[in-house]
């Protein structure tokens, strides 16, 4: 607060005594442990219970260990997506939205193949599965499209186009599932009439996790890896991300690389709300994201855009996630701790990443 | 419907817009200072739940909303200090800040779920300002203490921006924060201190919610509600009358989104709660942006001009950006 001293005073001999910058990234991440814990000593319970009873929670059994694959597959998805427009220099927060409509086109193409109580039709379920999350990545395209032509052609920020948008999708979700797709009786939140098992996606064993969903998430990851590294697109992404004004005049065509962002941004979303459909719900649901899509953002800020160590964070979020389902049932908490730690981890890394810039040695002396 | 029936919804609309009214004003003050203070969302939902829980433990409403404006700045702080102090992304803290205090506020505030707690004395009508044909009935008759407070917070907000010294000062460090400092003014003090108001602003929102216009707390109590605030601001121009005048015109969508649901029975009536959102981005994206240029640009010179004047809304210069004071 009291910034009154003068100009030169504040930065310069900060500098000079700096510590390493690894200092004040691990202080940082010390620190957001501590208050985790300090969060959960204030709602009475004790850190060591809850921690104890969260892995338990994620690893205990062949079931658990399902679900967090389950859960990792889509977050997979999201974040390789999302490097693209994280790259590209954009807060895509209509993920959400894009995952949502994804499932909503993989539902509409699977109740128009196999209306309700239809046991056969013109393609067979494998087919019928394979169309429906075709049909999701391009549903997630269109959705994800809209938002950049708003952004790019009508200049509105793509934060609130996207969350515009976000609203617009779980409106038409809501409207789809208590008008014109509610289940025979009642209508409920608890979603559509659940498909005939023939259209559910096989599993491992009885887990709920899904081959194929690993699979994709595993594909689309690795080959946002190598774009991202190896291949003009990528370098072209990131050069409009640093400097737009820069890279158009360099030749970067500007616009059309910020709308392929959106675009496979929007694809990969949109297949993760179709396996969502397939793999997870068999039917579709007001929450059909499961706020994944805004995982995947805390994901890709934590890893800092670089798609090299998506895979181990996405795999902790993901036991985070599951982990905590428990808490309500053995402790009495609510699972909403795994929402808290991962915002403090990664609003830590943040802080801590400024420190290192601001007060760290500088490496050349 | 009658005319009476109709100016009892309008004024239902405007009273439950005041939250919102805090809430814009708030970020329309940070915002001007040129700082983004992207978690309103989780800001106002925990402080929701602070104020909730502070006023139920103390056995009184006003302290509810003094920790809840406590909380809101204490925020606020996490912002400013990332954002001005280290130069991070004002975007990525924001974000990160408003998904974490969600969570936080639900974790938290589970033993509080669903339980009677104290609620701001009831509503009392303005003797002489009540009887005003049309404006009496539509803004001092429904409305309680807060509703009062918002007009208040409305009027201070706009005669400091435009019309005394030190809003000048604030407008200057969120247009041309170098021209500022060159004339000896401490942008970064003064960033700190409008985001810090801000944020409390926003933390009595919140705090407005769970004490008065949404009594209670339960899971995700005010969701949705600061994504719009931030997005009535855009809608406002950075002008806190227009901001207000964003919130009114939400309540009033949301007040028509009731009346259309007895309305039109076919549609379920979920969907009437999300329209108003929907609506109100609709409208954020018609008047920002390029189309409105356009539009104009085929009008006559001298009607564009001043067309132009009234309805165009560019944000501060520096809205966003970190200042390099060397």
């Amino acid at each position: 607060m009291d910034s009154t001293a003068a100009p030169q005073t504040m930065t310069a001999p900060a500098r000079i005594a700096g510590l390493p910058p690894a200092f004040y990234r691990v202080g940082a991440f010390v620190i957001s442990l501590i208050l985790v814990a300090l969060i959960i000593l204030i709602s009475g319970a004790s850190p060591v219970t809850v921690i104890g009873s969260m892995v338990s929670g994620a690893f205990g059994n062949a079931d658990q260990i399902g679900r967090v694959i389950a859960t990792l597959s889509p977050l997979l998805l999201c974040a390789a997506g999302l490097v693209y427009t994280f790259n590209a220099g954009l807060y895509n927060l209509g993920v959400e939205g894009q995952i949502t409509f994804g499932a909503i086109a993989a539902t509409w193409v699977l109740r128009l193949l196999y209306p309700e109580g239809a046991t056969a039709s013109l393609l067979p379920p494998p087919l019928a599965i394979a169309l429906a999350v075709v049909v999701g990545g391009v549903g997630g395209v269109l959705w994800g499209l809209l938002a950049g032509a708003l952004h790019v052609y009508g200049r509105i920020s793509e934060i609130f186009a996207g969350l515009g948008l976000n609203f617009a999708a779980t409106g038409i979700a809501i409207y789809l599932i208590f008008g014109p797709w509610k289940r025979p009786g009642v209508a409920s939140l608890s979603g559509t009439q659940p498909f005939d098992e023939s259209l559910w996606l096989g599993t491992f064993g009885k887990t709920e996790a899904t081959p194929v969903a690993l699979a994709l998430g595993l594909i689309a990851l690795i080959v946002t890896i190598v774009v991202m590294r190896n291949t003009y697109f990528g370098l072209r992404l990131r050069a409009v991300g640093r400097n737009l004004r820069a890279a158009y005049v360099l030749g970067v065509p500007a616009r059309r690389q910020l709308l392929s962002a959106f675009f496979i941004c929007g694809l990969f979303a949109g297949i993760a709300g179709a396996l969502q459909v397939v793999g997870v719900f068999h039917r579709l649901i007001p929450n059909i994201s499961s706020n994944l899509g805004f995982l995947g953002l805390l994901v890709v800020m934590l890893v800092n855009f670089d798609p090299l160590w998506i895979l181990p964070v996405a795999f902790f979020f993901s036991a985070l996630n599951v982990g905590s389902l428990q808490l309500p049932l053995s402790l009495g908490l609510e699972s909403s701790l795994s929402g808290v730690i991962q915002g403090l981890l990664v609003l830590f890394a943040l802080l801590g990443r400024g420190l290192a810039q601001k007060y760290g040695r500088k490496p050349e002396g | 419907m009658e005319s009476a029936q109709l100016l009892i919804i309008l004024a239902t609309a405007i009273a439950s817009a005041t939250p919102l009214v805090f809430a814009c004003i708030g970020e329309t003050i940070t915002e001007r200072a040129g700082v983004i203070n992207l978690s309103a969302e989780g800001t106002v939902m925990l402080c929701a739940m602070v104020g909730f829980v502070a006023a139920k433990t103390a056995d009184n409403v006003w302290l509810g909303f003094v920790a809840a404006a406590i909380v809101g700045a204490l925020i606020a702080l996490v912002v400013a200090y990332g954002a001005i102090t280290l130069k991070q992304s004002q975007i990525a803290i924001g974000f990160v800040l408003a998904l974490l205090c969600s969570d936080l506020s639900a974790y938290l505030g589970n033993p509080y779920v669903r339980i009677p707690g104290p609620t701001v004395p009831p509503r009392f009508p303005i003797p002489i300002l009540q009887d005003i044909p049309l404006i009496g009935p539509l803004f001092f008759r429904e409305g309680d203490i807060l509703v009062y407070a918002g007009y208040v917070l409305i009027a201070v907000t706009w005669f400091y921006f435009y019309r005394t010294r030190g809003g000048l000062t604030l407008r200057a460090i969120g247009e041309q924060p170098a021209a500022a400092f060159a004339r000896g003014h401490n942008v970064i003090a003064l960033r700190y201190i409008y985001t810090l108001i801000g944020g409390a602003l926003m933390g009595i929102a919140g705090a407005a919610f769970s004490l008065d216009f949404k009594a209670g707390w339960s899971y995700r109590h005010t969701a949705g509600y600061g994504w719009i605030a931030l997005a009535i601001v855009i809608f406002g121009g950075w002008n806190p009358l227009r901001a207000a005048l964003g919130a009114y015109l939400f309540g009033m969508l949301q007040s028509l989104a009731s009346v259309a649901q007895s309305a039109i029975p076919d549609v379920p009536t979920q969907v009437f709660t999300v329209a108003p959102f929907v609506l109100m981005i609709l409208v954020l994206v018609l008047t920002s942006g390029d189309w409105l240029d356009r539009l104009l640009s085929y009008l006559p010179v001298n009607a564009r001009r001043s067309l132009s004047r009234a309805l165009r809304t560019a944000p501060p210069a520096a809205l966003g950006r970190p200042f390099e004071q060397d």
